[in-house]
């Protein structure tokens, strides 16, 4: 099945090289032969000021880069033409120093600059300053998005003082149930909740108005708390609940003389802390229908306000394909490329062109001809044992994966630090393929072979969400991951997270695995010990049978590897290693070893299905493998030693409630407690600042604390103990 | 079928395929049931407290230690000629030791191993007698000598015969030193003269929890010296692998610390006489490692990992490490480069500044000594500040011990590269493995700084009356030009081509041959 989609994938990604080639040929061949612009400074780093120079190094456009004095070596720094240091590592004195932008501007003689997404891409001050240098800014004017008026579906709701419980009644009755309450000073998800029924929300609505009583629902009660303190009055938003709302997207292209065109959507509902972490496009959800609907609403409200450049205009849709607009996004968004690889056209090349005041390039009835399928993953390095946050350090082993129908777009090399200074975005990996099966399989293989050692990261969980069966069936919501909407909230249906629902669900140890991938990763890790057995050796090709013992999460697995009768073995790729057969008890698998493996990536075919296994240590009896984003122990050993494991001493385990930690580098800001003290679940401990963020740790459970091991004030590192309980 | 299978072949059981002739034969039935017999060791009871204590017995081990199948024992049928003490009415065969020969991954390796089920492990004047023919037998055959101390200690009954025995043993250690890598491990107790007998090994190993070494116990301690101290904090693994470096590493348990025996005799030569094995490498030689060009932090005082570093260097980033907590500041330990195995002796950085102290010489000297007895390359590199300052070492005698690192280095002749990654100051410069000391390629990267010391100091003393001349100084001496102007660096690299640059050199190097002159021993600084 695997194998077959997996062809599938190879020729859909040889038509897709050509209609994307083709696309891009027409669109040079249609402009003018002079360069739209004589230098370009982008004011962004990382994967996307790459991202920018790649099209302008195709357009001949020479490239400026700017960086910070942390990123001196960083890849976007170097891959420029020129590049102008604007300050030192805080983006705030360095990326985001306009002042410092524009001298860069002057001294490099740029008379464009394109600003990525994040840091100004949104910011008016600096398009007037850009504009004030001489130079065009590559993005849309700044104009008002509160005259986006009446041209879009908005959810039904009410934002203003609510008198009393009643008040709050009628107005949900209006808006009809359920509804969302929150406090209009709650930013993001904080302190929502939902009311199915009048029962409901006149409980919220008491829960709002005694705020300092704390009890029932703590968010609720912070968050109106926060509101009084904001606005000394309880100024809330009640509005339409949307159930299972999926994150659909139209992006948008609008050019000086007033052409807009839509394209095809982009679904972002995996989401995780309100971040997206998966997109695709087209959407599963979305009909012809419905696209067309969602497009001409875009178009309608982007030619409203004059809209030109990139942009994005977002929806929430329910399950019975209404949607309703959410905001809109004036810039090029981070997952523009899915958009890219379906429809063959290269998003920043037309907002150079915009920019240049040439008509758009490309019609609304190519745009609707799209082929194909495409996914991003976006790959951050952050740590799920420690709630997902950022992970730093130095990429010590690098290898993106690669492939026709694969893009990775980074902005890091082996080496490479990922700094405590910015966004922990590693990569956004995107593949593409005719179908959204074809899509999905080129995904598992890409992050199953993409290399990454020296920090944590989210590749083993997004790969997991791959194979979730919802998700495979295209069953998304904004709520499959956990999400702060889910977070702690308690509250009666409210959508908390559907998969991986805790940080520790979430922990590459504990991500799940089909018996058929727990079968290969058992057959493939006794190939990789009887390699190493013969290698070792000094030994050839295995000629004989070899015993041994597989111990994975306790079970032990006896398990034969005997060279594969050669009639059976399909021929060899060149570089590949012998094939051979492992026989488990209750199946028998065909290994080889497809060549072109190293120490952390072993590319092997079992039973003919190619799969990538990565290896991340090794001991003298156990290896820690990753197959399909779960990492596993996997203990070897000879049947003798096998027998013997169970008078072995049972590993001791420290009891890690009883330790308080740092859960990352940083500095121990306030120590609560002292030795003796008795503290309670939940008591705060201490504070840890790292990344310029405050980390209360707190006791998880009852105890006396027998140790105080750091002070205020000392620098710790990951990990590094600061109080033990009794 | 019953068999068992070594490097690709099968081997038959010889216990069980017994033939007519020799099917009910009874001076076979006779031997069969004493073979029975010794196999039992000191009988299911005894065997039953070893395994709860969580120790496995003496044939068990080197079932584990050896490719499934190819142990063949020697001597099993030995007993005691003790008749004292009631002794003649308590007889087991073997008398408390194993004793025998099979392969380890496919080559030679002779091991004896104490059964602490008879005798509780003591040794007598046979036990001893069995391990001694075993050393003369490995010596001559040229293969490495594994031995599984388990021993409550001299056999008191037998008197003088006993501690003859040891000396015995004693002798035989010292005669292969140098001749057959010797390897102990420590799976149970071994207290009194019996710790010497790992202690003359090259390297000691032990298991957590579950063995101790001391000369006295704690219950002598505590009637001399009125300390109170547990078997475990005097002479457990954590002690030994930390505090006094007695031994080399330790592992959570008896299949790990196997397994690692087997992992260190798969980096090893079987003798003096051989190369090590080389092992097919599937790790690129001309693999370039980026992360080198970023490793070494801009700000001269700030430190990284050293390990990190060799990771990247050898093949897939395996490092069998020697003595890893102890003198933490110089990592040593096995890898390969292209498939040959070398000596790697690195700075730590990161713990100490990298500084050369007491400790960290003598567990250098000692390793350095290893690889040159056995044709073992050295890899080392360089990151060091000098030699740590302060009456604790001085008092010490880190002059002294610091000489037995320089000796070390100048009397090996196998070959020796060397990467100085940033700092060579003063005599540890000198010392690592320097041009002077017959460095056969001494490579640096451009953050070398190769000086007598570092130019805040310099400075200081040179221009106490002038105007500063920091600048001048750093231009001179904060990178490795200066050095390689006069040969005493043979190049500059990138830090990503190291591991191409030396997989080369290695290959060149391979035969290389070079004498010391005649004498019947040095006088190494002890």
């Amino acid at each position: 099945m695997r194998r077959r989609l997996l062809t599938a994938v190879r020729s859909c990604a040889r038509s897709f090289g050509t209609t994307a080639a083709a696309a891009a040929a027409a669109a040079s061949t249609a402009a003018p032969r002079e360069r739209l612009f004589n230098k370009l400074l982008v004011a962004n780093r990382g994967e996307i000021a790459v991202r920018v120079m790649r099209t302008c190094k195709r357009l001949g456009i020479p490239t400026v880069a700017i960086f910070s004095e942390a990123d001196a070596a960083a890849v976007h720094a170097r891959f420029a033409d020129q590049a102008v240091c604007v300050g030192p590592a805080p983006s705030t004195a360095s990326y985001l120093n306009i002042p410092a932008i524009v001298e860069a501007i002057k001294k490099t003689g740029a008379d464009a600059v394109h600003p990525g997404y994040g840091f100004l891409s949104e910011n008016a001050a600096f398009v007037e300053a850009v504009e004030e240098a001489g130079a065009t800014f590559v993005g849309p004017p700044t104009f008002a998005v509160e005259k986006m008026g009446d041209k879009v579906n908005t959810i039904p709701g009410w934002a203003g003082v609510v008198k009393d419980a009643d008040h709050a009644v009628s107005v949900a009755e209006d808006i009809g149930f359920p509804v969302m309450i929150k406090a209009s000073a709650g930013g993001g998800g904080k302190g929502m909740r939902i009311a199915w029924n009048e029962r409901e929300l006149r409980e919220g609505f008491e829960l709002c108005t005694q705020a300092s009583s704390g009890r029932g629902s703590v968010q609720w009660a912070a968050a109106a708390g926060e509101a009084a303190a904001a606005f000394g009055d309880s100024r809330m938003l009640i509005e339409k609940f949307i159930e299972q709302p999926r994150h659909i997207e139209i992006q948008v292209l609008g050019d000086k003389h007033g052409n807009v065109v839509y394209f095809p959507e982009r679904e972002c509902s995996i989401q995780r802390r309100n971040q997206k972490v998966i997109e695709e496009a087209p959407s599963p959800l979305v009909t012809p229908e419905m696209r067309r609907a969602m497009g001409e609403q875009a178009v309608a409200l982007c030619k409203a306000v004059g809209y030109e450049s990139a942009g994005t205009v977002e929806f929430l849709a329910n399950p019975q394909r209404q949607f309703f607009f959410l905001e809109m996004n004036t810039r090029l968004q981070v997952e523009h490329p899915i958009t890219e690889a379906i429809t063959g056209q290269d998003l920043v090349e037309h907002m150079l062109r915009i920019a240049a005041g040439q008509p758009l390039a490309v019609t609304q009835d190519q745009l609707l001809h799209f082929t194909g399928h495409a996914m991003e993953c976006r790959v951050y390095a952050e740590d799920p044992a420690r709630g997902f946050l950022p992970s730093i350090g130095r990429l010590l082993r690098y290898v993106e994966p690669s492939g026709p129908n694969v893009r990775c777009d980074s902005g890091v090399q082996e080496g490479s630090e990922i700094s405590m200074h910015y966004d922990p975005l590693i990569s956004k990996l995107v593949t593409r393929g005719v179908d959204r099966p074809s899509t999905l399989g080129a995904m598992r293989r890409a992050l199953d072979s993409y290399v990454i050692r020296g920090v944590q990261h989210n590749a083993p969980l997004l790969r997991s969400v791959l194979d979730i069966p919802a998700f495979e069936a295209g069953q998304l919501s904004t709520a499959f991951l956990a999400g702060e909407r889910g977070a702690g909230m308690g509250g009666e249906g409210v959508a908390s997270a559907e998969h991986f629902p805790t940080p520790e669900s979430s922990a590459p140890e504990r991500l799940p695995l089909s018996s058929g991938q727990q079968d290969q990763l058992l057959a493939l890790a006794a190939m990789l010990w009887a390699a190493r057995e013969q290698r070792l050796s000094g030994v050839g090709d295995l000629q004989v049978e070899l015993q041994v013992v597989l111990t994975l999460e306790g079970q032990q697995v006896p398990a034969t590897v005997r060279p594969a009768a050669p009639e059976l073995a399909a021929a060899a790729a060149p570089g590949a290693g012998q094939a051979l057969e492992v026989q488990l008890p209750h199946r028998i698998l065909l290994v080889r070893d497809a060549g072109g493996s190293s120490a952390q990536l072993v590319h092997a075919e079992v039973d003919s299905e190619r799969v990538a296994l990565q290896v991340l240590s090794r001991g003298p009896r156990h290896l820690r493998l990753q197959h399909c984003g779960a990492q596993r122990l996997v203990a070897l050993d000879a049947p003798a030693a096998a027998q013997l494991t169970r008078c072995m001493p049972a590993p001791t385990m420290e009891d890690f409630s009883k330790v308080i930690r740092s859960p990352m580098p940083g500095t121990l800001v306030h120590l609560a407690v002292e030795v003796g003290q008795e503290v309670n679940p939940g008591d705060e401990v201490a504070v840890v600042e790292a990344m310029k963020m405050r980390n209360v740790l707190r006791a998880e459970v009852a105890g006396v604390v027998a140790a105080v091991e750091a002070g205020q004030g000392e620098v710790l590192g990951a990990d590094q103990v600061i109080v033990r309980l009794q | 079928m019953a068999t068992g299978t070594v490097a690709g072949r099968r081997l038959p059981l010889p216990e069980v395929d017994v033939l007519p002739p020799y099917a009910s034969n009874p001076k076979w039935e006779r031997v069969k049931a004493a073979k029975e017999a010794a196999k039992g060791g000191g009988g299911p009871q005894r065997v039953a407290k070893q395994h709860e204590k969580g120790k496995l017995t003496a044939r068990e081990r080197l079932q584990v230690l050896f490719d499934p199948g190819s142990f063949r024992e020697a001597g099993a049928l030995v007993q005691h000629r003790c008749s004292d003490f009631g002794m003649d009415k308590q007889q087991y065969y073997g008398d408390g030791v194993v004793t025998g020969s099979g392969t380890v991954y496919g080559r030679p390796v002779f091991a004896f191993s104490q059964d602490f089920t008879v005798f509780g492990g003591s040794l007598s004047e046979s036990h001893a007698a069995k391990i001694c023919r075993l050393m003369d037998r490995a010596v001559e055959a040229g293969a490495p000598i594994v031995g599984l101390n388990d021993s409550g200690g001299a056999r008191i009954q037998e008197g003088v015969m006993s501690l003859a025995g040891y000396a015995d043993v004693f002798l035989r250690n010292v005669n292969a030193s140098g001749v057959v890598p010797q390897l102990s491990l420590v799976m149970g107790p071994c207290a009194g003269g019996a710790v010497y007998s790992p202690a003359l090994t090259d390297f000691t190993f032990m298991v957590r929890h579950t063995s101790y070494m001391f000369l006295t116990g704690p219950e002598v301690v505590k009637s001399v010296t009125m300390e109170e101290v547990s078997q475990e904090q005097l002479g457990g693994a954590a002690t030994h692998t930390t505090k006094s470096g007695v031994a080399h590493g330790a592992f959570d348990n008896e299949l790990d610390a196997l397994a690692g025996m087997r992992e260190l005799l798969s980096f090893l030569p079987p003798s003096n006489r051989e190369q090590a094995p080389r092992v097919p490498s599937l790790d690129p030689a001309d693999r370039s490692c980026p992360f080198l060009d970023y490793v070494v932090p801009t700000n001269d005082l700030e430190p990284y990992d050293m390990l990190g570093v060799v990771q990247q260097v050898v093949d897939d980033g395996e490092v069998f490490e020697i003595a890893r907590d102890y003198a933490k500041n110089i990592i040593t330990g096995f890898a390969r480069l292209n498939g040959r195995t070398v000596g790697v002796v690195a700075n730590q950085p990161a713990v100490l500044a990298g500084c050369l102290d007491i400790d960290a010489s003598v567990k250098g000297a000692r390793f350095v000594r290893f690889c040159d007895a056995f044709n073992i390359p050295l890899l080392t590199f360089v990151d060091v500040p000098g030699f740590l300052p302060g009456t604790a070492q001085e008092y010490g005698g880190v002059i002294r011990h610091g000489a037995k690192l320089l000796y070390a280095y100048a009397e090996a002749t196998v070959p020796k590269l060397t990467v100085i990654t940033r700092k060579a100051y003063g005599g540890a410069y000198d010392v690592m493995s320097s041009k002077h000391l017959r460095g056969d390629i001494n490579l640096a990267w451009p953050t070398g700084e190769i000086a007598v010391m570092g130019s805040k100091g310099a400075v200081e003393i040179l221009f106490r009356w002038a105007v500063l001349q920091e600048a001048e100084y750093e231009e001179k001496f904060n990178n490795p030009f200066q050095a390689a102007k006069v040969g005493y660096i043979d190049d500059v690299i990138l830090p990503r081509w190291t591991r191409q640059r030396l997989c080369a050199e290695l290959e060149t190097l391979a035969n290389k041959r070079a004498w010391r002159p005649e004498r019947k021993h040095g006088n190494i600084p002890l």
